[in-house]
């Protein structure tokens, strides 16, 4: 595991305390893709934050993951509207097309493809999302080319 | 008064002090308020909602374990709507927790199944949700804690115990909503985590989710039999309750109640857990006589008659310096009592003593040479007052765990820690200023600490000039340590030296703790009564949270010095050769105190060696295993016309006895032992001893009579009295008034409150004696053959020759394997890796034991435990002794690693 990242982000937040656990696991999630256990135990000791602390904050936020992700993150919406409008056919297709379900991610490291409580475009539904990017409006068969366009 | 809030609670007026809770006021005045997730050593989180109540004037319903009592408020705890809203509380708990009461151990000690029961609450109101038991947690393939998630009510207390008190942060909180769990950091095994097998999250747990693994199925609160008894590891005198099954004769576990003096409710490994010793199946259960070579069981009259006959035979023969008694400090005062009894009067030799000449015999006799008495000047609960805390030599979160939890505290409120070990401890990493110094060089800092405050004017002259005397001297000798000569010779910076000195001096107050890392040295003397000036000439002595406070080692060995088991002293530390002691002893025992010196354990085993003693009555020390230089002590001992060995197991030392007598263990007498901070605390029987064996002071009393020194008493409280009656800072305990709460001496009447911290307005010899200290290196220094440094001590999870703590299989399973820790530099340079075997030499012996490479000694250093049987430290180790008491120098030696 490459330590040097680790290393710049606590140099630039230094000095590192128990309040800045929450953005300290953004900045190395960001540069790391996830949450690596080899990575936060040295953080652990360098900054003598608690590993028992960091995993209660990991694994009450859905933001943080302590496994590889993949390049791209696809969010579908299981809200209310997108439910109605045929969400759940959208997700679906995902799963389908990808090959993987909710919360995994496919083997070559390409999606993680999770489903969310509601993205807030409630006008789009049914809605799904790539990394930043909103696709709304959806049917199944649109799923296969919003994806071609992640490699 | 504005430190007090008056307030009515169910029409009742209710005065607390302020800052209290509701909860807290209410349960002061007698008031049940149910609470699930509450306990008073813990900050409030109001997280199970059951101690709601209604607050006149407010809003909706207030949780009562968070909200401070303020002055007027009228408050009501069980109006229809609270309970209705407990019942629904309840009923939603119940949803999350698989009820199995049926099968369950808490069965009958659950808080969730009386408040269930109370309010009739509603197990089908919801549906339950409970995790299924049986997956593979925290806890699994754990020998000590079982964590079953099933009857988990996610009130945290045992993740804010572990955070809060313990300080060992191995727990948390996994998850959201109904999905949460506890576990560790990353769920890594328990053993794996920062967890230090205290058991508080077991014993704060308000369910059986958290339950002490060895103690499943063992019975149930209808079963159990609590019995409260003082913890028989350190010197720190824990109360805790062994939880007995009575049908099985065993105790099952160990719990603590919270408010018990000293320990809070708390408890460390070795009390939570290291009491399957007591029914061992090693346990000795026959006397035992050596009959060509070998043991045959035999009665006790014939093994009583056998050890009379001897001991007689030889003393008449040889005169009273030919045998010598070894009492005990893991036995009670009352055996102490009795066995320096036994050797002055059936015995008629001085020739007795105990393990204190192993650990804090330096601190007795330097102490009483500065202040005119020998024991810690404050008491634990003073602790956590403390503003800047001086260790030295000392690592009480291993070798004093719940006094370490005082210190925790301390920090927590914002104590300054300054921490002097050649080795990094818990404390010193945590520690404001860490003086990492090579071993052996502790006056040479001590010194130049005082130089430079007598040479800037930081000291308290008022206090020199007023309570001191041989200042003058002691000012000139330290002109030869400056601040630089010293930063050399300790391998330490001198900045760092300066700090120390000026933050002790200037704390308000500071305090001096100590443990062995001061006295075992062949200056341990000298080292205690320097630190003696240390605080005298800082006037940082006499006053509450303030002075010098040696940790004693084990669970009585303040006990069995005070009760006189030295050459030099009878009981209550009057002396053998003071006229008057006499004439009172005289009067009281029927014969003469015997006017031989007398010698201590390390003379005794010389004199054995060189064919001067020739008998030996050893009770409850494995002689070969705690004294430096093993094969030495076993080839003198084993020189011996006659060895008598009492003990609970067989032991090395034992396996050489004529005569071994199988005793009582301290869950099966009743006794008591004094604590470090001198308080007196009972005893009590819980099990029956197994087979044949017998309380110590049982079989005393037989042997003295056999020597024809007739010694009888009902009950160990007999012996107390007589014993209180002939030392006056004793006088005023009894069983009856120790019943509840110990007293800690001097009490010297039925009406005295006991003595909470020493000193205060005048020392016990007048003026307090400066003593000129030079710095003498250790017997041993590193050479080219063996060029580091050996230090040993405690680990937090064995005690001692380890006889006792390895028989448990929670212990075993932590640590049940001998180490040696070097540092990263010297393991490189000789090409070890961490976990590899090594084997460390010395000039007497060599053990092949596992590395630990790390940076927690200094390079040139290293630290080894003295636990383990296989690989006893103890052949290492330097029979080198304090000029003054005879301790051995545990704490340096010379050696070398090599590849094996």
């Amino acid at each position: 595991m490459d330590w040097a990242p680790a290393q710049r982000i606590l140099q630039q937040m230094s000095p590192v305390g128990e309040s800045d656990l929450i953005p300290l696991l953004q900045n190395l999630q960001d540069t790391y893709g996830y949450l690596p256990a080899e990575v936060l135990t040295e953080v652990s000791r360098q900054t003598g934050i608690p590993t028992s602390r960091m995993y209660g904050v990991i694994t009450f936020y859905a933001q943080f993951s302590m496994k590889p992700r993949g390049r791209h993150t696809i969010r579908c919406c299981r809200g209310t509207a997108c439910h109605v409008r045929g969400g759940q056919s959208v997700a679906d297709a995902v799963g389908r097309v990808l090959g993987i379900a909710d919360g995994e991610t496919t083997q070559d490291g390409r999606f993680t493809f999770e489903t969310v409580a509601c993205l807030g475009t409630c006008f789009l539904a049914p809605v799904m999302m790539v990394d930043n990017d909103y696709f709304g409006l959806l049917r199944p068969e649109k799923v296969n080319s919003i994806l071609d366009a992640y490699p | 008064m504005a430190d007090q809030v008056l307030l009515t609670i169910d029409e009742r007026r209710v005065t607390v002090a302020a800052g209290s809770t509701i909860l807290e006021a209410a349960l002061g005045a007698g008031i049940d308020i149910p609470h699930l997730c509450h306990d008073p050593r813990l900050v409030p989180t109001g997280a199970c909602r059951l101690c709601i109540v209604e607050v006149e004037g407010e809003r909706g319903l207030q949780t009562s374990c968070s909200r401070q009592a303020a002055n007027g408020m009228i408050v009501r705890t069980n109006t229809p709507a609270v309970r209705a809203l407990r019942r629904t509380a309840l009923s939603l708990l119940l949803s999350e927790h698989r009820i199995t009461c049926t099968t369950c151990d808490k069965d009958g000690d659950c808080l969730l199944q009386d408040y269930a029961y109370e309010y009739q609450a509603d197990e089908s109101l919801f549906p339950n949700v409970s995790p299924r038991p049986g997956q593979p947690n925290y806890t699994t393939g754990n020998a000590a804690i079982e964590y079953d998630p099933s009857k988990c009510v996610r009130c945290q207390r045992c993740v804010r115990f572990c955070s809060e008190v313990q300080m060992a942060e191995a727990l948390t909180l996994r998850g959201r909503g109904t999905q949460v769990e506890v576990t560790t950091g990353f769920d890594v095994e328990l053993n794996n985590s920062t967890c230090e097998l205290c058991g508080g999250c077991v014993n704060t747990c308000p369910t059986s989710a958290l339950y002490d693994r060895p103690a499943k199925g063992l019975g149930r609160r209808r079963d159990l039999v609590k019995v409260r008894t003082t913890c028989s590891y350190c010197g720190v005198g824990c109360q805790m309750d062994l939880n007995v099954n009575r049908k099985l004769n065993r105790v099952v576990r160990v719990t603590s109640e919270p408010g018990c003096l000293p320990n809070d409710g708390n408890l460390c490994v070795k009390g939570k857990y290291a009491t399957d010793f007591i029914s061992d199946r090693e346990r000795l259960t026959k006397p035992l006589l050596r009959v060509d070579g070998s043991f045959r069981e035999v009665s006790w009259d014939e093994a009583i008659q056998a050890v009379a006959k001897g001991l007689t035979a030889l003393r008449d023969q040889y005169g009273p310096d030919a045998i010598a008694f070894q009492s005990c400090s893991r036995c009670p005062n009352e055996e102490n009592y009795l066995m320096q009894k036994l050797a002055r009067m059936a015995g008629r030799t001085n020739n007795i003593d105990q393990c204190a000449t192993t650990c804090h015999a330096p601190t007795v006799a330097g102490l009483a040479s500065s202040f005119g008495s020998g024991a810690m000047t404050n008491s634990i609960a003073e602790i956590k007052n403390v503003q800047t805390l001086f260790l030295i030599g000392a690592n009480p979160t291993d070798a004093h765990p719940i006094v370490g939890l005082e210190m925790k505290k301390a920090r927590r409120k914002g104590a300054r820690l300054i921490v002097c070990d050649p080795r990094e401890t818990w404390m010193a990493s945590r520690a404001d200023i860490h003086i990492k110094h090579r071993p052996g060089t502790d006056n040479m800092l001590i010194n130049a600490m005082m130089n430079h405050l007598v040479a800037t004017g930081r000291f308290d002259r008022r206090f020199v000039a007023e309570r001191c005397e041989d200042f003058d001297a002691f000012r000139a000798n330290l002109e030869a340590y400056p601040l630089d000569l010293a930063a050399r010779v300790c391998g330490v910076d001198a900045d760092l030296i300066r700090k120390a000195a000026e933050w002790y001096a200037e704390g308000t107050p500071s305090s001096i703790f100590y443990t062995l890392g001061i006295t075992e040295h062949t200056c341990g003397t000298e080292n205690v009564q320097n630190l003696a000036n240390l605080a005298m000439l800082c006037g940082q002595i006499g006053k509450e949270s303030s002075g010098v406070n040696p940790l004693r080692g084990q669970n009585n060995v303040q006990g069995s010095c005070d009760m006189g088991a030295m050459p030099a002293h009878v009981s209550g530390y009057q002396k053998v050769a003071d006229p008057a002691v006499q004439q009172k002893f005289l009067a009281a025992w029927g014969l003469p105190l015997p006017t031989n010196r007398g010698g201590r354990i390390t003379d005794f085993i010389e004199q054995a060696g060189a064919g001067v003693l020739k008998g030996l009555y050893c009770m409850g020390e494995d002689l070969i295993r705690s004294e430096p230089n093993s094969t030495k002590v076993a080839e003198h001992l084993s020189k011996l016309q006659f060895l008598v060995c009492q003990d609970i197991f067989m032991t090395e030392t034992a396996k050489l006895a004529h005569v071994v007598l199988p005793a009582a263990c301290f869950a099966e007498k009743d006794g008591t032992f004094t604590n470090t901070e001198r308080r007196v605390q009972r005893i009590r029987k819980a099990v029956e001893p197994p087979g044949e064996a017998r309380p110590d002071w049982q079989i005393l009393c037989d042997v003295a009579t056999a020597m024809g020194y007739p010694m009888s008493y009902a009950h160990p409280g007999e012996i107390w009295d007589e014993m209180a009656r002939l030392s006056p800072s004793l006088a005023g305990i009894s069983y009856e008034r120790i019943d509840k709460v110990g007293l800690s001496w001097p009490c010297p009447s039925k009406d005295h409150p006991g003595t909470q911290f020493l000193h205060k307005g005048s020392f016990p010899r007048g003026k307090g004696l400066f003593h000129v200290i030079r710095h003498r290196p250790p017997a041993e220094e590193p050479d080219k053959d063996y060029p580091l440094i050996l230090s040993t001590g405690r680990t937090l999870y064995n005690y001692n020759v380890g006889n006792m703590t390895l028989k448990s299989p929670a212990i075993s399973q932590k640590q049940s394997q001998n180490f040696v820790e070097m540092h990263q530099e010297d393991a490189a340079r000789l090409g070890i890796q961490d976990g590899d075997m090594v084997r460390v030499v010395t000039r007497r012996g060599a053990v092949t034991v596992a590395a630990r490479v790390a940076c927690k000694v200094n390079p040139g250093a290293l630290w080894m435990p003295f636990h383990f049987a296989e690989t006893s430290t103890n052949l290492l180790t330097n029979d080198a002794f304090d000029n003054i008491t005879r301790t051995a120098e545990y704490k340096c030696c010379a050696a070398a690693i090599q590849k094996p």
